[in-house]
């Protein structure tokens, strides 16, 4: 379970870090959000990987953390708000900018002749 | 347990709650209560600091569950120096921003008050992972407050800021995860006394959280690489916003100065003093480049923004030497910093809407409108920043010169500093005499008038500079109080032997 777990979370975090990097805002809001589930299992985890344990101390030989769930849970309610106010702020990029670039560059189409010519007869 | 620790929270937080249901009332009436509200912050945090200054560490355990149980606030020196600081700034901020500023947005007050909250819980917080919560509490409200005011040029730098911030916080989760895995706390008095305690193959573990907890501090406080964010955010930045974001940096400053003294102090064994090695190199190129920035910033707030990058550099090289003097030095540098660069922020808008379509670029334009009145608070920040006699700055400086000790680092830090401060000098005589002094003829359109309320909150602001050179015999003991303090981990480890509960009375909650 360790071994695929871990696989999972690291390709969580691969792919959220690549896709971070695109300039595009869409990869780089999907990059995020995957990169937060990678983080989020990964907070999951650090109270140990235990099945069917109580999350009582005392009663039993050996315990399951309680904690990082409470950790965890903070963390996705943080992050889901965070998304959702990148969301509206990728939208009004795409608004003033009338593109989805990062920088807000705008794209400048190469002249045609075609496009040229018609100018300069008028 | 004494209940005022809670108050700076408390405050901005009904305070806040107060104007989301007030978005449709007077706007004279929601500006006198935001103010009332800041204003009464201001109160609080002066009394914590009367309360603080008996060197003695006060702790506010929600719940009242015994620490490291439970979440606790914790007050000291430092907390009580920053919430001052923060409190100072907020009110004369927000008053600058009731002339108008606020306007267009129903919901600024809100953000601004919430802002000043999520501030005051960093301060306050003695909890690793309530830190991290207070860092998201001050970030969402600073990313609404960084698009207030509208208008295209702020979407794209506050898109950089946004995502910036949020890989910031996965970091930061990542690194909390790293330490609570192998000390099972993350309470910072538990950690002290946990991480010496640290052996074998989870010591690589600890240490490779607790450098990535330098990387996010460092993307806060805006150090070398992770710093171009900032220039671009803070100069379009409205001025009330911009000059509350100045102490912004100053909180991964705060979290750095808290958390590796403290928990990688010289006390941790095998990990002691960890990535202080890197912080001072670092520190140094953050100071030339900040330099290199404000010379070649093309606006008034462009410069001032290098500017918050200049004085990290100057704040985190005598921080990173880990003495006594240094911490002090840097703590009296950074109360002087703060208030100097959010009044320079002030002082530019004020120039930018005297000057029509020029606004605060650095180029010659016709004559402004109260041209001395805003020279001479723009020539008392410029001499303040750049640390010259007999201003507030200079003090500063001086004393973090002072500090080092002779060797390679003293060789190092005063020739960048020196030097920085030279060419700091040159970018704000150069923007200062082409902005008030080479006029062309003409005549300006309709330059906005200036209402008394922004001319005064900027006027004393600037001022605080001086106030700060007539009290820098108290502050500077009191930095030095603070510096020793911070040193000296025994007294913050024994708050979990402090006893929280006590019973007044064993009968009442008995159970038969």
């Amino acid at each position: 379970m360790e071994l695929v777990f871990a696989l999972v979370i690291g390709a969580l975090s691969a792919s959220g870090v690549y896709l971070l990097l695109r300039a595009r805002t869409f990869p780089v809001i999907m990059g995020l959000t995957l990169f937060s589930y990678g983080v989020n299992l990964f907070l999951f985890a650090t109270g140990r990987l235990a099945t069917g344990q109580q999350p009582v101390i005392g009663t039993t030989s050996s315990y399951s953390d309680p904690l990082p769930q409470a950790l965890v849970l903070t963390a996705i309610v943080i992050g889901f708000a965070m998304t959702a106010f990148l969301v509206v702020l990728a939208l009004r990029n795409l608004a003033d900018n009338e593109n989805d670039h990062v920088d807000g560059q705008r794209e400048k189409p190469a002249p045609s002749p075609k496009h040229e010519q018609e100018v300069s007869s008028k | 347990m004494t209940h005022w620790l809670i108050a700076p929270i408390l405050i901005p937080l009904l305070g806040g709650i107060l104007q989301v249901f007030m978005g449709y009332a007077p706007i004279s009436l929601r500006r006198t209560l935001a103010i009332a509200t800041t204003a009464l912050m201001l109160v609080s945090a002066i009394v914590l600091l009367a309360l603080a200054s008996d060197d003695s560490y006060r702790i506010y355990a929600f719940g009242n569950w015994q620490p490291p149980f439970g979440i606790v606030l914790v007050l000291d020196r430092l907390a009580a120096l920053m919430l001052a600081l923060t409190a100072v700034l907020g009110l004369f901020c927000h008053i600058y921003a009731s002339g108008g500023a606020d306007e267009g947005n129903r919901q600024f007050h809100t953000l601004f008050l919430f802002q000043l909250m999520g501030l005051n819980i960093a301060f306050l917080t003695g909890d690793l992972f309530n830190l991290f919560v207070a860092f998201e509490v001050l970030l969402i409200a600073s990313y609404g407050l960084l698009m207030h005011g509208g208008g295209t040029t702020r979407t794209v730098p506050g898109l950089h800021y946004v995502v910036l911030n949020l890989a910031g916080s996965a970091l930061f989760l990542i690194s909390v995860g790293m330490i609570y895995s192998v000390t099972g706390t993350l309470n910072m008095a538990d950690l002290a006394v946990k991480i010496p305690q640290v052996t074998g193959s989870n010591l690589n573990l600890v240490k490779a959280g607790g450098m990535m907890l330098l990387v996010v501090f460092a993307l806060k406080a805006a150090i070398l690489p992770l710093c171009f964010w900032l220039p671009k955010a803070y100069a379009k930045a409205t001025a009330p916003v911009a000059a509350l974001f100045a102490v912004m940096t100053k909180v991964g400053i705060y979290a750095i100065v808290r958390i590796y003294p403290l928990i990688f102090g010289e006390g941790a064994g095998e990990l002691a003093n960890l990535g202080m090695d890197w912080l001072f190199p670092l520190a140094l190129i953050t100071l030339s480049m900040g330099v290199i920035g404000a010379l070649g910033a093309d606006s008034l707030k462009t410069l001032v923004a290098w500017q918050v990058i200049i004085s990290v550099g100057t704040l985190l090289a005598p921080i990173a030497l880990g003495s006594v003097a240094g911490l002090s030095a840097a703590l009296f540098y950074l109360v002087s910093t703060t208030w100097t660069v959010a009044a320079l922020f002030l002082v530019s808008e004020l120039v930018a809407n005297q000057r029509g379509s020029a606004s605060d670029s650095i180029i010659t334009a016709p004559k402004m409108r109260h041209r001395t009145f805003l020279s001479v608070l723009f020539l008392i920040g410029a001499v303040a920043a750049a640390g010259l006699p007999p201003l507030s700055g200079f003090f500063g400086k001086l004393l973090i010169l002072q500090s080092v000790e002779p060797g390679v680092e003293m060789a190092w830090l005063w020739g960048v500093m020196l030097v920085g401060s030279l060419l700091t000098l040159i970018a704000y005589s150069r923007a200062g005499s082409i902005v008030f002094w080479w006029n062309v003829d003409g005549h300006l359109e309709t330059p906005e008038p200036m209402n008394n309320r922004v001319s005064i909150s900027t006027g004393i602001l600037t001022c605080l500079t001086m106030l700060i050179v007539a009290l820098a015999g108290p502050l500077s003991d009191y930095t030095h109080a603070t510096a020793e303090q911070l040193y000296d981990n025994q007294g913050y480890i024994n708050i979990l032997q402090t006893p929280v509960h006590i019973p007044q009375n064993p009968l009442v909650g008995e159970v038969n």
